[in-house]
């Protein structure tokens, strides 16, 4: 089945909150090899101005992608993942996130285009504190390969 | 700090192994079996188990925090994904990171930090910036 380009401009609803611990972040530090204390040492975090400890800068993806499933869990959505290729990411952080967030979020389908069979999905996940406040916008474009390829 | 356009202010080589993305699957909820499995990876047209791009984009961030001094003052950071990074087994890759100011906005005291990240000499990122708060 091919992707669905009706979905483009399509905005999800808030997601349920997503609430960031202490452990989770040292976890997705020493994964990613950032060493940084402020990632692990609440006093590191909190000489630098912050509540807590910091996530790395692409730690948000771990908050986007449970809002991405919304999209390429839905089976009308026409998404195979075994031809998924991720084309690019970017994180505009509003402000760090820190452990003790409650994170909710909203996904947009910014964009979906087919050339040539090759479908090109561009999602943002607008990531927020449950008060309102913005923390990080996650944009991420997934190439999907044509079925005979 | 004095910062001038084309400074080079950080390079580091990172390895990456089976284990590494085994553990960046956990973190972070990637569970693809293309970063695990060459069963899988090899049937989709791939040369074996490949590294997430996000474990990439993720460990080539730390040079820049590092360097910074507050991860927190990345403000922004996106690449594109041009390249696979085939991970052997036995064995590792390595990455090569190398950051240079890429631009200065004195007025926002921001700069742009452009990142060059390859493997054996060859760009596995492109457009890879991160936009840091300079203190």
């Amino acid at each position: 089945m091919p992707v669905d380009v009706g979905y483009a401009g399509r905005q999800y609803p808030p997601t349920a909150a997503y609430e960031v611990g202490r452990q989770k972040l040292q976890e997705f530090a020493d994964a990613v090899g950032a060493s940084h204390q402020a990632h692990t040492d609440p006093s590191v975090a909190r000489a630098l101005g912050y509540p807590d400890v910091i996530a790395p800068p692409t730690f948000a993806v771990v908050v986007a992608q449970r809002a991405e499933a919304q999209l390429f869990e839905d089976p009308a959505a026409g998404i195979d993942f075994s031809r998924v290729v991720h084309a690019d990411e970017r994180f505009t952080h509003h402000r760090p996130i820190h452990a003790g967030d409650r994170l909710v979020t909203v996904l947009h389908v910014d964009s979906i285009t087919v050339r040539a069979g090759l479908a090109m999905i561009t999602t943002r996940a607008e990531i927020a504190s449950e008060g309102g406040e913005p923390v990080c916008t996650v944009v991420s474009t997934l190439a999907v390969r044509p079925e005979e390829s | 700090m004095t910062l001038a356009v084309g400074d080079e202010v950080a390079r580091r080589e990172i390895t990456v192994d089976r284990a590494r993305l085994v553990r960046y699957a956990g973190a972070s909820g990637d569970f693809n079996p293309i970063h695990w499995n060459d069963r899988v990876a090899t049937s989709v047209g791939l040369p074996g188990v490949i590294a997430h791009g996000m474990w990439t984009m993720g460990a080539a961030s730390g040079v820049v925090s590092d360097w910074v001094g507050d991860p927190g003052a990345v403000l922004d950071y996106q690449v594109r994904f041009t390249r696979p990074v085939p991970v052997p087994d036995p064995g590792a890759a390595t990455i090569e990171v190398i950051a240079v100011v890429g631009a200065l906005d004195p007025e926002a005291g921001t700069a742009r930090i452009d990142l060059t990240v390859s493997v054996d000499g060859v760009r596995v990122l492109g457009k890879a910036q991160a936009l840091v708060r300079l203190s």
